[in-house]
Parts: C-alpha cells; sequence; structure tokens
C-alpha cells in the first residue's frame, strides 16, 4: 500500500517543496540587502496586480505549457526530452516560413497553417534524437542537449544569411503581413467590452495551450496510444511482453512531444514578436522540465506549474525593474523549485511520511 | 544425539514496517544439536525473523539470549561473533574469485592474504572430510555448479566457526539429488553438535531432515511441534490457517488434434551463449505438457521464445499456422491473435505494470482488441473495469478492487490478475512459467485447479515449473531440459521423482 494518500502525493509535496524553495529565496534576498516581503509584494503586484501583469505572466505561461506539456508526454514513456528549447526554435522556424511563404486571407487559415508548420519543424527536431535512441542506443538526454546547440547554430546562420532582409543589420525576418496577426487578449475582450490591457502580448495562443492540455489529457490516459506509451515508460520489459513496440513508442511519444515544444512558437513567434528573431524561445524550453516536474507530468499540473512560472517570470522582471535584485535571482528560484522538486523530492517525502504513519498509528 | 539446553531463545520479539506488523510476540526455542524447520507463507514474517536474528534488522522489542546469554546483535558481525551463520537464498559469493579466496573474505588475519589463505587451505581440508563438504579450494565461482556454490557458502559460515547455521529455502536452485546430498550434509553437522534453522515452504523437506518445526502466520508464530508429531496436511492448515487439499484431483486428458508444434528450435542469446539447442516438441489440445528442469537450463528462454518475446531459429505451428521463430510475424500480437495466452516467470516485471490499476493491467497485451475501445480514438475504459470486477470475482482476488495498483497486491494476488487476464481470454494455448512461485499455499490450490479446468476445456496448456511436485501433479507429459536440451520425455503417470531427477542432472 502507498503511505501517502494521493492528495498528498499530488498537492502537499509540491506545495512544500515550493515553500522551501521560497524560505531559501527569500534568506537569498535578505543577504542582498533587501526585503523579501517587499519584494513578494513587488512580485505579485507587478504580475497579477493588472491586467498589464496578467498579459504578461499568462503570455510566459502559454510558452511553459507547451514545452511542460511537451516534456510530460516524453516523460510517460520514460524519455527525457532536454531538447524542448531546440524543438521551440525550429517551430518558430517552421511559423516563420509559414507566414512569409504565403499571403494568408484571414489570421485563422494562417494560424491552422503556422501551428501545423510549427509542429512538424519541432517533432523533426525531437524526431532525429529518437531515431538514434531507438536505433543505435544513443542516450536522448544526450543527444537532445546537443540538439538545442545545433537548433541555435541553424537559427544564426539561416537568419544572417537567408532570411535577414537585404539590407537590415538585424538577425530577423522581416515582419509578418498584418493578415497573420493573432487576436489578442485585448482584441478579444474588447468585443465582449472588458478591458483588457492593449499592451500584453497574451493572445488566442493561451487557448490552443489549453485545449492541448486536455488533449494531451485524453492521449495519455484515454487512447490506445497513450496506454502503451505509459506502459512502455512505466515497464520496458511489460511493454514487450504485451507485443508493444520499442522502437513505435520512442518514435511516436518523441514526436508529439517534439510538436508540443514547437507548437510554443504560434505564441511567441507568430503572437508576439510576429517576426522570427535571434533565441526566440529564451528558455521556455528549459522551463518547461521545470513545469513537468512539479506538475507531476499531469496536463492540470502542468497548467498550474506554468502559471507559477509565469507568475515568477513576470513578478521577477518587475523586481528587476524595481529593486537592486537582479533579474537572475529568479532563476535563483526556478532552480530551487527543481532542485526540491526533482531531485530532493524525498527530503520532502520522507518526513511526510513518517508524519503520515505515526498518525495512522493513532486512528488505530 | 544430545537434547540439551536451549542455544537461541527468542522472547517477545516485535518487528513493524511503517504499519505493516512483520513479526509479533514472536517466542522460540531452539535446542543446540537440533535440526529446527521455520515454514510460512510469503510475507509470513520468516526472513524478517531471521534477518532480526542476523543483525540486518533490528526488533522493535524484545530479547534474544544466545547459550543464556542476552546479547544484542547490531549487526551481521556482531552475528558472526556469536556463532551465527547465514546462508542466504541467493548467494553471496564474488564469481571471479577462487572457493578459497571466497571463504576467507572478510575473515583475513592480517594484511597479507598469503597466510590467511594457507591456513584457511587446512582448515577447509578438515571441513570437507569431517562433513562431506567437498569442494576444489582453488576453482572459480563461475565454473563450479549451484550446489557446490552453496557448499561454499556453508563452508563460510562454518570457517568462522559458526555453531548456529540459518539456511534460507537452501533447495529452490538444486536437483532433488543435490538437494539429498545437502541434507546429508545437514544431518551431519548436526551430529557434530550444530544448530540448523531451516526456512522452506517445501513440507516435504521439513517432515524428512527437522527434528522441531515452527508454522509462522501472519507475522505471529503460531506453532512449535515435533516433526514426529505432526503431517503435511497439519502444518499446511496451521500456515494457511483452513483445510488445504495438497494433492489435485484430475480426470485422465481427453488428448485431442496437435495445438502447438515446434522444430528445430535454436536460441542463442545476446552474449552469445547457445541457450536452447534442436528442441523438438509437440503438445495436444486437452493436455499439460510440463517442462521440468533446474532453474536456467533453458526453460525461461523457451517459454519467451514460445511467446513471441525473443526472435530464434526454427519453426512452430500453432493450430496449423506455420511461424517461423526469425520473422518479423513472429512477436507477442500475432501470438495473442492464434490465442496463445503467456503467463510469464516473472510476473512483476514482465506481466504486470506494477504502478497500473489492477483494471488497467486486465488490458495487458490484448489493449489492441476493439472490445476495449468505445470509438475510433478511445479506449473503452468503464467497460475494463467492469470486466476486471468480474473476474476479481471468478479468480477470488483480494482485496476486490480493481482500482487499487498491482503493487498493492500481494504475490498470489497479482499471480491470479495475470491469471485472470490470459485465462478470461479463451486461450487455445496457455503459455504458464512457475506459476506459483511466491505464491501462498491457499492460492496454488486455487491455481491449479484452474489450469486443469483449462485442459478439461479441450486446451493445450505448456507448463515450466522448478518445482517437481508441481510438475509431476499437473503435467500428462513431462520433458526434461538440461543445458538447453530435451534429455527426455516421461509419462507423468507412470514416472517419479527420481526418474526425473537423474534426467535434471543431465544423466540418462
Amino acid at each position: 500500500m502507498d503511505v501517502l494518500p494521493k492528495w498528498a502525493e499530488v498537492v502537499l509535496i509540491p506545495l512544500i517543496s515550493l515553500a522551501l524553495s521560497f524560505l531559501i529565496s527569500a534568506i537569498v534576498i535578505i543577504a542582498i540587502g533587501e526585503n523579501p516581503l517587499s519584494a513578494l509584494q513587488i512580485m505579485v503586484d507587478g504580475a497579477l496586480g493588472s491586467t498589464y501583469g496578467w498579459g504578461y505572466t499568462l503570455y510566459y505561461t502559454t510558452n511553459f505549457i507547451f514545452t511542460g506539456l511537451a516534456v510530460s508526454v516524453a516523460f510517460h514513456a520514460k524519455m527525457f526530452n532536454i531538447g524542448g528549447e531546440g524543438q521551440a526554435l525550429l517551430g518558430g522556424l517552421g511559423v516563420a516560413v509559414i507566414c512569409l511563404a504565403f499571403e494568408w486571407p484571414h489570421w485563422s487559415l494562417a494560424l491552422i497553417a503556422a501551428s501545423f508548420g510549427a509542429m512538424i519543424f519541432g517533432a523533426f527536431w525531437a524526431l532525429i534524437p529518437a531515431y538514434l535512441q531507438a536505433t543505435r542506443g544513443s542516450h536522448i538526454v544526450i543527444t537532445t542537449i546537443m540538439f538545442n546547440f545545433i537548433a541555435a547554430s541553424v537559427l544564426n546562420y539561416l537568419l544572417v544569411n537567408v532570411l535577414r532582409p537585404e539590407g537590415s543589420m538585424d538577425p530577423a525576418t522581416r515582419k509578418f503581413s498584418e493578415a497573420a496577426h493573432l487576436p489578442t487578449l485585448h482584441e478579444m475582450f474588447s468585443i465582449i467590452g472588458i478591458p483588457f490591457s492593449k499592451a500584453a502580448p497574451v493572445n488566442i495562443s493561451f487557448l490552443i495551450a489549453i485545449v492541448a492540455c486536455i488533449l494531451v489529457w485524453l492521449l495519455i490516459w484515454h487512447t490506445r496510444l497513450g496506454y502503451e506509451i505509459r506502459t512502455f515508460g512505466h515497464s520496458e520489459e511489460a511493454a514487450q511482453y504485451a507485443g508493444i513496440s520499442t522502437t513505435k513508442i520512442i518514435l511516436t511519444s518523441m514526436i508529439i512531444s517534439g510538436g508540443l515544444a514547437g507548437l510554443m512558437a504560434i505564441n511567441n513567434v507568430m503572437g508576439e514578436a510576429e517576426r522570427l528573431v535571434m533565441n526566440a524561445a529564451e528558455g521556455a524550453g528549459f522551463i518547461g522540465i521545470a513545469v513537468a516536474l512539479m506538475g507531476r507530468s499531469h496536463p492540470v499540473g502542468v497548467f498550474l506549474a506554468a502559471l507559477l512560472f509565469g507568475f515568477l517570470y513576470q513578478g521577477g522582471a518587475e523586481l528587476a525593474l524595481w529593486t537592486s535584485i537582479p533579474r537572475d535571482l529568479i532563476i535563483v528560484i526556478q532552480a530551487l523549485v527543481i532542485l526540491f522538486t526533482g531531485a530532493l523530492d524525498n527530503l520532502v517525502r520522507i518526513p511526510l511520511e513518517k508524519i503520515f504513519v505515526s498518525f495512522q498509528k493513532k486512528v488505530d | 544425539m544430545t537434547q540439551t539446553q536451549p542455544i537461541i531463545e527468542l522472547d517477545s520479539i516485535y518487528k513493524s514496517f511503517g504499519s505493516v506488523r512483520a513479526n509479533k510476540n514472536i517466542s522460540l526455542k531452539i535446542n543446540s544439536g537440533t535440526i529446527h524447520g521455520i515454514v510460512g507463507e510469503n510475507g509470513a514474517g520468516k526472513s524478517t525473523l531471521m534477518s532480526i536474528l542476523y543483525g540486518f534488522y533490528k526488533a522493535d522489542k524484545g530479547t534474544i539470549k544466545i547459550s543464556d546469554q542476552k546479547v544484542l546483535i547490531a549487526d551481521s558481525q556482531s552475528a558472526i561473533a556469536h556463532g551465527i551463520g547465514m546462508v542466504f537464498q541467493h548467494f553471496k559469493l564474488v564469481e571471479n574469485f577462487t572457493v578459497l579466496e571466497n571463504i576467507v573474505l572478510g575473515a583475513e588475519n592480517g594484511n597479507l592474504i598469503a597466510p590467511s589463505l594457507k591456513s584457511a587451505r587446512e582448515t577447509l581440508k578438515n571441513l570437507a572430510t569431517e562433513y562431506e563438504l567437498n569442494v576444489d579450494p582453488d576453482s572459480l565461482i563461475e565454473n563450479i555448479s549451484v550446489g557446490m556454490q552453496q557448499r561454499v557458502e556453508i563452508l563460510k559460515a562454518l570457517y568462522r566457526k559458526a555453531k548456529i547455521l540459518i539456511l534460507d529455502e537452501p533447495t529452490g536452485v538444486l536437483t532433488p539429488a543435490e538437494a539429498e546430498h545437502l541434507f546429508r550434509i545437514l544431518k551431519n553437522l548436526k551430529n557434530e553438535g550444530k544448530t540448523i534453522i531451516l526456512i522452506t515452504h517445501k513440507l516435504k523437506e521439513i517432515m524428512s531432515v527437522t527434528d522441531t518445526v515452527s508454522v509462522m502466520r501472519q507475522g505471529e508464530m503460531t506453532a512449535t511441534v515435533k516433526t514426529v508429531d505432526t503431517n503435511p496436511e497439519q502444518l499446511a492448515e496451521l500456515m494457511v490457517g483452513r483445510k488445504v487439499l495438497l494433492q489435485i484431483e484430475k480426470k485422465a486428458p481427453i488428448i485431442g488434434s496437435s495445438a502447438l508444434y515446434c522444430r528445430n528450435l535454436n536460441y542463442t542469446d545476446e552474449k552469445g551463449v547457445h541457450r536452447l539447442k534442436d528442441i523438438n516438441f509437440n503438445v495436444s489440445q486437452g493436455e499439460i505438457l510440463g517442462i521440468a528442469g533446474v532453474a536456467g537450463n533453458g526453460q525461461s528462454e523457451l517459454l519467451e521464445v514460445l511467446a513471441g518475446i525473443k526472435k530464434a531459429e526454427g519453426e512452430i505451428t500453432v493450430n496449423s499456422n506455420n511461424i517461423s521463430l526469425n520473422s518479423r510475424t513472429s512477436n507477442p500480437l500475432t501470438r495473442r491473435h492464434l490465442g496463445v495466452s503467456h503467463v510469464p516467470e516473472d510476473r512483476q516485471k514482465l506481466g504486470l505494470v506494477m504502478d497500473f490499476y489492477a483494471w488497467e493491467n486486465m488490458a495487458l497485451g490484448y489493449h489492441y482488441k476493439d472490445q476495449y475501445r468505445s470509438n475510433k480514438f478511445f479506449m473503452d475504459n468503464t467497460q475494463l473495469k467492469l470486466e476486471t470486477e468480474q473476474r476479481i470475482k471468478n479468480f477470488d482476488i483480494r482485496p476486490n478492487d480493481g482500482d487499487l495498483a498491482a503493487k498493492s497486491f500481494s504475490g498470489g494476488n497479482q499471480q491470479k490478475i495475470v491469471l485472470a487476464r490470459e485465462i478470461e481470454q479463451n486461450p487455445n494455448i496457455l503459455i504458464v512459467g512457475q506459476p506459483t512461485r511466491g505464491v501462498d499455499i491457499g492460492a496454488i490450490e486455487f491455481i491449479h485447479r484452474r489450469i486443469i479446468q483449462l485442459r478439461d476445456a479441450g486446451k493445450a496448456v505448456i507448463l515450466v515449473s522448478v518445482e517437481l511436485d508441481e510438475i509431476l501433479s499437473l503435467s500428462d507429459r513431462i520433458l526434461v531440459m538440461f543445458d538447453g536440451k530435451i534429455m527426455g520425455e516421461k509419462i507423468a503417470a507412470t514416472t517419479d521423482e527420481r526418474e526425473l531427477g537423474l534426467l535434471m542432472a543431465g544423466i540418462g
């Protein structure tokens, strides 16, 4: 029997881990010479205190949902996809190609086509390491990390030498046409008369991210493929016994994972920048790992964790603006969250289990 | 035989792991110079108790006395210092060391090895003549038989001057002849005044070698009796808590047409070892074909090849479909399409996903079937849960809750989950490996009855087991494997343990 009830497993442990990482962050802030409580105040105000703050928080959240889901799907097949960053960069290339190559009559058509472009490019970038893993046994962690660097170099080359408009000094594509502009939350809300900050980049991709959460949930727990992925992830031997093809699962799970990571580009490239710039993913691929770990690879958890990291990102930017606390502190907090929720899971779990056992004994 | 005062006295030992009470109020006296058996089902607390005695665990409460002295056994070093030696089920030997080096390992006197080895060689010679414990001291462990390795373990304990020897399931890996030799050694040791504690689940062994026997059930010691005053039926009843049928009854088989025909099967593993050599056999509808042999003689590989998990050379014919064993179509899925069900030897690794719910496990291997799909895209989890509920009833799986993870069930009930899944698919051929390994006596009876029911319904069963009793009581025909070859074929009704034992040892 499991010692911990399910609610403690999925709610209590992440929350305690989070509290611990915040506590240590507070100590760091004190060491810098600032007041952690007022820092928290600034973060909350900056990230959640206005529709502008919310707009940025949800924009980041959208990125992290996609990359978090990407890592989660691979994780269910016990594939550790560290390559979300590179796949998201390639996804951006897919979006750019689609948006620049055609004159789109309407944004909705552009969005559908760009989504496919993003997913296909992202999936392709995940497929190569997956193929190497399945047929040659090259470890996916190593290859996906390497593919992040390759992706950055490829984009660098393409932006400087191929996609850069004539005469521009900026290594970026030209701006996408007006028809490919995605409705922002401001535009969508103004239809129904709700005021929302015009400057915030959050756009319709946020809704697509929520749909993606639902689809991933259905895929993993309600389809045959999901069943096979989970079986393989829990026990490779049981999967073999059940006649599930190892190669097929490694390839499909990584294709889906890469596709989700690539899909992030409809938010940052198509929705926000409206052109492809260097380093467009801005580390969201790596944060996806933390999001998946903290969200226990479940879409609901991923959504909540992405929201938390969205808050940290936006709040951290505000913090850097108003205090002497550098923006890098957010990376410290993220690192602490990863450390506590991922690596030091037992630090919280074992004492908690002891508490539950002694409590149960009293009940007996 | 001198019935002197007790050498070991355990008084009210308690031990809990979390909320599980592994040992409850256990008191036991064992007289010096006797062989004492401890029997009980899996999880009854035998191993915990012995681990406390050997210093692996610390008891929550209770005292241990050795030779009337109250002792504190904090670790295995102090257990050895008190004259306790243990022979584990899985040997703890360094494979590429010689016998002599293994025996000295950890008991060297001084930093130089040579003098220790020299004195050990002397001691070993004396022990060998005294107890019939003959082993070549200069052989490498990896080159000697399992029975020999076990003798090395016993010698290790004796070299460390053990007065009390604990053996945990010692005959699991031995041929019947090797087991007999072991019991002779144990009797010699007893006659020299050593005390032996024998942990086993084989009641026959208890009856033949022990002087006294204790029965454990659910962490408690339910009885300690003189062996001459009891019988296997009574011991089984004490272990399970109700009457059990030890000998299964079955009708004469009604043999039908050929169900599975296997020709020229050869298998070489990844390391290049030729594991299966020219295997040919046939199994018919309505018959149970038993495959006997000491563990590690190719039975496991044979099972996996037959089930399609491993590729091999050769061909099988299943219900008049020819399958080349190295073709793409030789895989578990196509086997299941042909009505071949497989209960694997290692249910926890292969047969179940331990973290999955029982109902999720009910689809393992059959998840492709249309009956588990609600539409083009989705699996029909409701249907699966309903079916699981029915099977839990049919197979008396406890606790009767399909929403529990497989790992929350006991070994016997895990096996019932696998059997329920495979048998309820109504297979033409059931391939089953070690159906009752680690399964308690109560469930063994049930599992055996289900297998015979399947055969009486006109299905073919291929049964692999290292338990000779199981093979003898279930099978209609028996193949004996040794070193990857089939050594011989016997009719179950007209053969016996001795005859099979010789074949298992490669003689005949």
